[in-house]
Order: C-alpha cells, then sequence, then structure tokens
C-alpha cells in the first residue's frame, strides 16, 4: 500500500493498480481458461477502491475481528476478487497458478473455507445480501464499529431472495450495512432491461427504505466521495451504491457486449485485450 | 414401570410438547452462552421459540414471511461468531430454503442450527402443502449436514442441550402435538451419532426415529407376554447413522423393519438399507412410511394409522415378518 499525500495521488495510485490487476484478470483468465470477464473488468474499479483505500482489513489476520467485512455476493467475480486479495497479500500470487485445476482453491466462484480473505463462499446468486444481513445483525450485537460491504451483480437482483434482504436492512436499521449493485446493464442472456427490467432500479431501492447513490463505477474520484460520505456505522438507514458500469470495461471489443459475461481468449485477444488496458495506465 | 426411575423428569415433561421443551431448553442455555441467537420466519409462536424472543428480545430475529433471507442470514450470523438456531415448519426448512441450506450453511459447514417443526405428518389437519415428508431425504445429500430426529420431548431437550457443542450444521425435525414419552428419565445417555437400545430383543429388530420409537417399544412390550423378543432400536440421529447398531440387529435378529414419519424413499429405512447392502448382509427386510404417495389430510393419529406406523401398523408388520421367518 503506497502512501499518497493527496487526493490526486490516491486517484493515481488507485488507477494504476486499477490498471495492473485488469492485466492479471486478463492473464488468470487464460490460465483458467477461461472465465468471467465482462463482470470481473466492469467490478475491478470497485473493488480497487474498497480493497486500496476503504476497507479496515489486515491480511496477516484475515479474521481480524475488528476488520470491515467484504461479501462477494456477484460470487462470478472471484477472477477479480483473488488477484485483488493475492495482491494485498493475503496469499503468495503464485497460488492463483492452478485455478480451476483439480484440487486448487481458487475457481470461478469464491470458498471461504479455501481462500484467506474470503469473508463468504458464494457463487449462486441471491445469498450474499442476506448473509451479508446476519453479519451486520451481528456486528450490532456486538456494538462493533466496523461495516459490511457487499458486492451484487445487476442481473442478481433479479432473485426475490435479494428483495427479501433488502426489506430486512430497512427494518433493522442497518446503518453498518452498504450494498454495491455493479450495475453494468448485462445478465447472461442479455441486456437486463430486455431480459427482466430492473429501473427504476434506484427508486426500487428508496422505496425498499435504503439510502441510494448513483455513482459511475469507473470515476474513481466518485466512488472514494460514495464511500468516505456513508453515513456514520450506529445510523439507521442502509445505503446501497449503484455503481454503473461497462461490461468488459477497458478492453474494446468486450465493452457492451452481453456474450463477454464469459468466455476465454486465444494469444491473439490477450494481447489486444493487455494493449488496451495499458492504455488506461493514468500518466506519469 | 420399573422400581428406581425417577418420575420427577416424566412428571416435567409430560405435559410439554417437543417444540414447548426446544423453546424453553434454549433459553436455559442462552442464559450461559452469550453466542445463542434464535431465528424465525413470522412462526415465533407456532415453533414455540417465541419464549426465547420474550427472553432475550435482542437476540432474537423475526424475518417475516421470507425464510431464504433467514437461512442466509442465519449463515452471516455463523461466520461471525453467533451459534444461530433457526425455526420454522420442516416443509420450508427443507424445501423452500433448500438450496440457502446447502449453499450458505452445509457448504461453508457452519455451525447454524435448523430446527424444523410441524415435521412429518404431524400438522396433518393443515393439509399436505404442510406436511413434510421429504426433509430427510433432501438433508442427507447434504454433505457436512447432520439429521436428529428425538423420540419425544426429553429427547428433544437432550438433543438442544447436545447441540450446542457440535461442530457443523444440524438439522433437527419434531413434530406439532403432545406425544407422549417414550422415555421415563433422561440420563440415558443422549449421544449424537450414536442410536438408543430401548428394547433387547434376538427375533427380529424395529429401528424407528421420531414419532415411531414409542409405538415399536409397546409392540415388543406386548409381544414380550407372547415369548417373542423384539429389539427396538431409537435411530434419532438419520445422519450419521449408527452403523454397528444395524449391523449387528440383522446379524443377531435376521430381520429389520424401519419406522419413520416420512416417505419410505430416502430417510431412515433408505439409509439402513444402505448399510445392510454394503455390508452384503442378507436379512429380512421392510420400510415402514408413507408409500411415496402425498399424505392426505387428517389428524396425525388418524395419518399415523392410515400409514402403518401406530402400534397396529407396527404390531402387524413384525407379525408378518416373524411367520415369514417362522418364528411363531
Amino acid at each position: 500500500m503506497a502512501k499518497v499525500a493527496t487526493r490526486e495521488e490516491l486517484i493515481h495510485f488507485l488507477q494504476n493498480k486499477a490498471t495492473d490487476l485488469r492485466r492479471k484478470i486478463i492473464e488468470l483468465s487464460v490460465i483458467a481458461g477461461g472465465g468471467h470477464l465482462g463482470g470481473a473488468l466492469s467490478a475491478i474499479d470497485i473493488l480497487v477502491v474498497l480493497y486500496y483505500h476503504v476497507l479496515r482489513i489486515d491480511p496477516k489476520n484475515p479474521r481480524w475481528e475488528e476488520r470491515d467485512r467484504f461479501i462477494l455476493s456477484k460470487g462470478h467475480g472471484a477472477l477479480a476478487l483473488c488477484p485483488v486479495l493475492a495482491d494485498r497479500g493475503f496469499f503468495p500470487e503464485e497460488l492463483l497458478s492452478n485455478f480451476n485445476r483439480l484440487d486448487s482453491p481458487f475457481g470461478m466462484h469464491p470458498d471461504r473455507n479455501k481462500v484467506p480473505g474470503v469473508e463468504m463462499s458464494t457463487g449462486s446468486l441471491g445469498h450474499g445480501l442476506g448473509v451479508a444481513i446476519g453479519v451486520a445483525l451481528s456486528g450490532r450485537l456486538d456494538r462493533a464499529n466496523w461495516r459490511v460491504y457487499c458486492l451484487l451483480g445487476d442481473g442478481e437482483c433479479h432473485e426475490g431472495s435479494v428483495w427479501e434482504a433488502a426489506m430486512a436492512a430497512a427494518h433493522y436499521k442497518l446503518g453498518n450495512l452498504c450494498a454495491i449493485v455493479d450495475r453494468n446493464m448485462f445478465c447472461i442472456d442479455g441486456p437486463t432491461e430486455k431480459i427482466m427490467a430492473l429501473e427504476p432500479f434506484k427508486r426500487k431501492w428508496e422505496a425498499f427504505g435504503w439510502n441510494a447513490i448513483e455513482v459511475d463505477g469507473h470515476d474513481f474520484a466518485q466512488l472514494i466521495e460514495a464511500f468516505e460520505g456513508l453515513p456514520p456505522v450506529t445510523s439507521t438507514v442502509p445505503t446501497v451504491v449503484i455503481a454503473k458500469t461497462v461490461k468488459g470495461k477497458g478492453v474494446s471489443f468486450m465493452e457492451g457486449v452481453g456474450a463477454w459475461h464469459y468466455g476465454g481468449l486465444d494469444s491473439e485477444k490477450e494481447r489486444r485485450a493487455l494493449e488496451d488496458i495499458e492504455k488506461m495506465r493514468p500518466k506519469g | 414401570m420399573a422400581e428406581g426411575i425417577s418420575y420427577t423428569v416424566y412428571e416435567l415433561y409430560k405435559d410439554l410438547t417437543q417444540t414447548e421443551v426446544y423453546g424453553q431448553t434454549l433459553v436455559e442455555l442462552a442464559k450461559k452462552d452469550e453466542r445463542i441467537v434464535a431465528l424465525t420466519a413470522d412462526l415465533a409462536r407456532s415453533t414455540k421459540i417465541g419464549v426465547f424472543f420474550d427472553a432475550f428480545p435482542e437476540r432474537a430475529f423475526n424475518f417475516g414471511v421470507a425464510e431464504q433471507n433467514m437461512m442466509a442470514a442465519a449463515a452471516g450470523f455463523a461466520i461471525s461468531g453467533k451459534l444461530p438456531y433457526v425455526s420454522t415448519f420442516a416443509v420450508f426448512a427443507s424445501m423452500r430454503t433448500a438450496e440457502f441450506v446447502r449453499t450458505d450453511i452445509a457448504y461453508p459447514n457452519l455451525p447454524v442450527r435448523i430446527i424444523a417443526t410441524h415435521a412429518g405428518v404431524s400438522f396433518g389437519q393443515a393439509g399436505t402443502t404442510h406436511h413434510c415428508t421429504e426433509d430427510l431425504g433432501i438433508l442427507r445429500t447434504m454433505a457436512n449436514m447432520t439429521i436428529v430426529v428425538p423420540a419425544d420431548s426429553i429427547e428433544t431437550a437432550q438433543f438442544v442441550k447436545a447441540s450446542v457443542d457440535w461442530p457443523g450444521p444440524l438439522y433437527c425435525r419434531i413434530g406439532r402435538g403432545l406425544e407422549p414419552l417414550a422415555y421415563m428419565e433422561e440420563d440415558y445417555g443422549f449421544r449424537i451419532g450414536k442410536s438408543v437400545l430401548m428394547r433387547e430383543g434376538q427375533d427380529l429388530t424395529v429401528i424407528a426415529c421420531g414419532v415411531a420409537v414409542l409405538p415399536a417399544c409397546e409392540v415388543a412390550d406386548e409381544l414380550a407376554g407372547e415369548g417373542i423378543s423384539l429389539r427396538v432400536i431409537n435411530m434419532h440421529t438419520i445422519k450419521p447413522i449408527d452403523r454397528e447398531a444395524i449391523i449387528a440387529a440383522a446379524e443377531e435378529t435376521g430381520g429389520i423393519i424401519t419406522v419413520e414419519e416420512h416417505n419410505i424413499i430416502g430417510g431412515l429405512g433408505s439409509a439402513v438399507a444402505e448399510v445392510l447392502a454394503e455390508e452384503g448382509i442378507a436379512t429380512k427386510f421392510k420400510r415402514l412410511g408413507i408409500p411415496d404417495v402425498y399424505s392426505v389430510i387428517g389428524y396425525p393419529e388418524d395419518l399415523y394409522h392410515r400409514y402403518g406406523i401406530d402400534y397396529e401398523g407396527i404390531l402387524k408388520a413384525v407379525k408378518e415378518m416373524l411367520e415369514m421367518k417362522g418364528v411363531r
């Protein structure tokens, strides 16, 4: 973790980190023989802001009592989360070299009992926010001052259980809970608004009693501001950050193409993808 | 009743349903163990976890009619160092939320205690939607899951006490009404995973669980008067199953009848059959239970009779098998 003096330096650092991690996502997808590239690339900037600026965590003590909790409800984002955890020092990056292979701790969806830093085993959609409710209620019981963050996919919000959890969070006044939705506008079969419309999305969360904020999910300044501006842990309203993102962000031939929800790269596509990503690196 | 048996315990429990005993025992345990939290989905009163809600309102959580979220939240409590006891009807605990139980609780091997009430046909008059004759089969295929079916209120109390220190997830199914007690006392050495020999016998064995244990014992007592010795085993833990007791029963008595308030497919009978087949033991064998149909509407006692898992049904099956064995 670099020491940064100013907001500009912080954003520069995070952009640089996001570029590194986008590269790692591409490389890991090649090791893995394919992966959820679209959703990993749409979520990575959110993960970078959380893991390199917002979350209070101790990679040397993954189950540190006072840590902030992060639950990857869109478990298919493991392709993005695992390189982040490795880079933050939860485990050596070399371990990722057997991703998806027999007996590997690492696969398409994260396993809490196998990967240090993974708070909850996820993959089936519509579970993480409910789990986060139990964690947040436990935090309240213990009068803890840590927060629970939960990253959902937007297609995931088709699941009724997401709204059961949304109802419960408001009912139990869980101001220590922050949901983030990676609003990349796509589920597997196509655009969310064509498959099963989610809009008016923000108003749905507000109607369920949440403090709903919309940001550009690739704008570091906006993401930082949203997380830094969260109401105190002791507040009585849960917050959802609806992060408007682009599926496949950073790779020209993937951006906004639903088919890249899951895919594999040959060496030519890998080269082009890395070339595109390098263009995102901040100057200086 | 034999001499020296304490009547106090019997008196204490005889007027309490399994659900009431569950709620009261948990309250007692929670006084000493701050990790315990209770969850329900708009069934606090029906499942009798309501007494916990009165005693520890801060540690009791009602999720409304939203069982999936309740199971997910239970997992969230468990990964946060709490010991969640989740109560709802068996039909919802096992089927409405099956994938939440499997993915959030069984797969990560979390210490969540699912107390499924109104199991089997114990809420018979509520109709088939509220019967639950599939749960043992479903839960048995979830790795890490331990499944217990207490025989009565006394055993329910023993189970709840034993559950506190059990390392992984637990599914316990209990009834609804006031079932007569199968036990006279409580210090019979209840251990999760270890069956209880209720009646010693050499001619035949009945392996029962839950509400079928008492009538099986009564059949044994009746037949004892006719010079027939019927072994009765209370197989309160369906998984992991007590293989040794099954093997010994087959080898020593040459015939096994299983009795359960569940579809004959997937539950106790299937679990016993698996052990027998794998051990290569040839023995007479019969499963009593709901014969792969949707159980009809009716009061529980009438349904137990209809499906042959009451005293008369067990007696009939035992006599038929004894005849096949040429015992009489």
